[in-house]
């Protein structure tokens, strides 16, 4: 051990020290800080707090946008776990069993590269995509004669958040395949061989054998997918700020409305609260997870 | 990752009868009719960002009949060149700091045995849990108070220190697996700890300091809240706030809109597609905490 022998093994402490500090200044202060300024009422321009106990978690249960956020985010997680999970582990097993060669790489790169877009830029495209004018998305019901099924979409309450959630599958499914595909080439094909001379199909063999070793990986997507969706916030600020009638907003843009518009600090640190329970509950079931990292190959 | 081609194929399981055959054809026209409508709504941007505001109302599917070169010219000057400045900096600025704190950090606790290596991990790597939004409105007020509220720096550093984590987790896996061999003759050799860093430890851990890059440099090209709440001047906005305000600036000449969601949109496209390895790479080795 070459570096325990020489002196200053406590000046080795300087090195992690930059990285501490701003962790412990930036990251956990702040998450503790909030937890005690939920107690209090205070807005942006009068910093005065004044302490209301509980007051703001009456509040939060009483508020009929809070409610309808944090369905919009559940909504969001359990979209997203069907589509982005199920969908982009099935795409991932059928691109790596069925497609060879060239295709196969330049299949998986347009897949993936909607994700590394600024949500943003999706967010404004999906707009327009929506825009009952010059929008694709009525253009090809009208093209499928589902005329029926044209909306105003991010202009009514009932389809807002759905129009938001569907855009977000469009752009993270590839994402998503692709971190599968690699789990599968981890795979040992002599497992598939063994398969194959049993007498499996490829679809039996997707079940015993691709299924149950992607197991832990899948379990992980969905538990960050999960913790994801409670996070929702730019898609929505972008293509709804929450509307209409408030209809769309998610923890994340009913927490930012309340602390920057409706000036209530309190009030939005409470939201942040909810969140973090949320998102921690996530992180502790991965940890547990992690742990029994017991699949081998 | 291994390399796909090299895989010996087996083509007498069961499954290679006629059906499975059809089941094939079929497979293939999903594929591609995903990759179709993937790509597309990308495709209709750029388009989109040549037509008039009349042939955009009046043929959304069609092509420009000119190419009109000039939106992209209005566009830029309307913003796009000044978000993407910032984005650069801010961009530029958390890769650096956020790469070299991490692998310090990583050098230490995996290369020499440091006091508290346990509590200091557990500190570390703990981060990941904690997501931004829910240190928001305390760190409102902890910029102002510490004066970097509305300036690069605010981003600068936040960046750095929520992707400390992160990028701890995956520079430190890598820095584990290192043989101590290159090592050891550096110091038989008389160098110090921080030529040793720089000159033995950093090169050899290249290939994930570049996943680690990548993956930070995404992160803080895209990054929403944070640029959102913590910079008000509008002259230091970055490509993702930037870009929502000029919605409003570009007076319903939606062209040029779309002409600026183009631009922003080849950076990232252009590096991903420049180191997709090892974008992907560093993903996959994240995915299990990150």
């Amino acid at each position: 051990m070459t570096g325990t022998t020489r002196p200053g093994r406590w000046s080795m402490l300087l090195w992690v020290a930059p990285a501490v500090l701003l962790l412990v200044v930036f990251v956990y202060y702040p998450v503790v800080e909030n937890l005690r300024l939920s107690l209090y009422r205070w807005s942006p321009f009068s910093p005065r707090e004044v302490f209301v106990g509980l007051d703001n978690y009456a509040a939060l249960r009483a508020d009929p946008v809070f409610w309808s956020s944090l369905f919009n985010n559940a909504a969001y997680a359990a979209v997203s776990v069907v589509f982005q999970v199920g969908g982009g582990l099935v795409l991932a097993a059928v691109l790596e069993e069925l497609v060879r060669g060239r295709l196969k790489g330049i299949l998986r790169t347009i897949y993936f590269v909607p994700a590394v877009l600024s949500l943003t830029i999706t967010g404004l495209l999906f707009q327009f995509m929506y825009n009952p004018q010059i929008g694709l998305v009525n253009g090809l019901l009208d093209v499928l004669g589902l005329d029926a099924w044209k909306h105003s979409w991010l202009g009514e309450s009932a389809t807002a958040i759905w129009a938001i959630i569907a855009m977000s599958q469009w752009q993270s499914v590839g994402y998503v395949a692709v971190l599968f595909i690699v789990a599968m080439q981890r795979i040992p094909r002599e497992l598939y061989e063994a398969a194959y001379i049993d007498g499996a199909s490829r679809v039996q063999a997707f079940f015993k054998v691709t299924l149950p070793l992607v197991r832990e990986m899948t379990l992980l997507a969905m538990i960050i997918t999960v913790s994801g969706a409670f996070l929702v916030m730019n898609e929505v600020w972008v293509m709804t700020a929450g509307g209409p009638n408030n209809a769309s907003h998610t923890l994340g843009t009913w927490l930012y409305k309340s602390a920057f518009f409706n000036d209530q600090m309190g009030y939005a640190a409470a939201i942040a609260v909810v969140i973090f329970l949320i998102t921690m509950s996530a992180s502790i079931l991965q940890l547990f997870l992690g742990r029994g990292k017991a699949v081998q190959y | 990752m291994a390399g796909t081609a090299a895989r010996p194929r087996y083509r007498a399981g069961a499954g290679d009868g006629v059906g499975a055959s059809i089941g094939r054809v079929v497979a293939y026209v999903l594929l591609i009719v995903l990759a179709v409508a993937i790509v597309y709504p990308l495709v209709w941007m750029a388009l989109n960002g040549f037509k008039s505001n009349a042939e955009l109302f009046g043929d959304p599917w069609g092509l420009p009949t000119t190419w009109r070169w000039e939106n992209f010219g209005r566009a830029w000057s309307l913003g796009v060149v000044r978000y993407l400045a910032n984005s650069v900096i801010v961009t530029g600025g958390s890769v650096v700091t956020t790469i070299l704190f991490s692998s310090m950090a990583a050098y230490a606790l995996t290369r020499h045995r440091i006091p508290f290596a346990g509590p200091i991990t557990v500190l570390l790597l703990g981060g990941m849990m904690l997501a931004p939004t829910v240190a928001l409105i305390p760190l409102f007020r902890l910029l102002q108070a510490i004066g970097i509220f509305d300036t690069y720096w605010a981003l600068i550093v936040l960046y750095t220190a929520f992707r400390i984590p992160f990028t701890v987790f995956l520079v430190r896996a890598y820095m584990i697996t290192l043989s101590r061999d290159m090592e050891d003759a550096a110091v038989v050799d008389g160098a110090s700890r921080w030529q040793i860093f720089w000159l033995v430890i950093m090169p050899l851990s290249r290939p994930i300091i570049v996943s680690a890059a990548l993956l930070q440099a995404l992160f803080a090209w895209n990054e929403f809240v944070f640029a959102l709440v913590f910079i008000n001047d509008t002259d230091l906005k970055t490509l993702p706030v930037g870009l929502l305000a000029m919605q409003g600036r570009v007076l319903s000449d939606w062209p040029v809109l779309f002409a600026a969601l183009t631009m922003a949109s080849i950076p990232m496209i252009l590096l991903f597609l420049a180191g997709q390895r090892q974008f992907i790479r560093g993903l996959a080795e994240g995915f299990g905490k990150g």
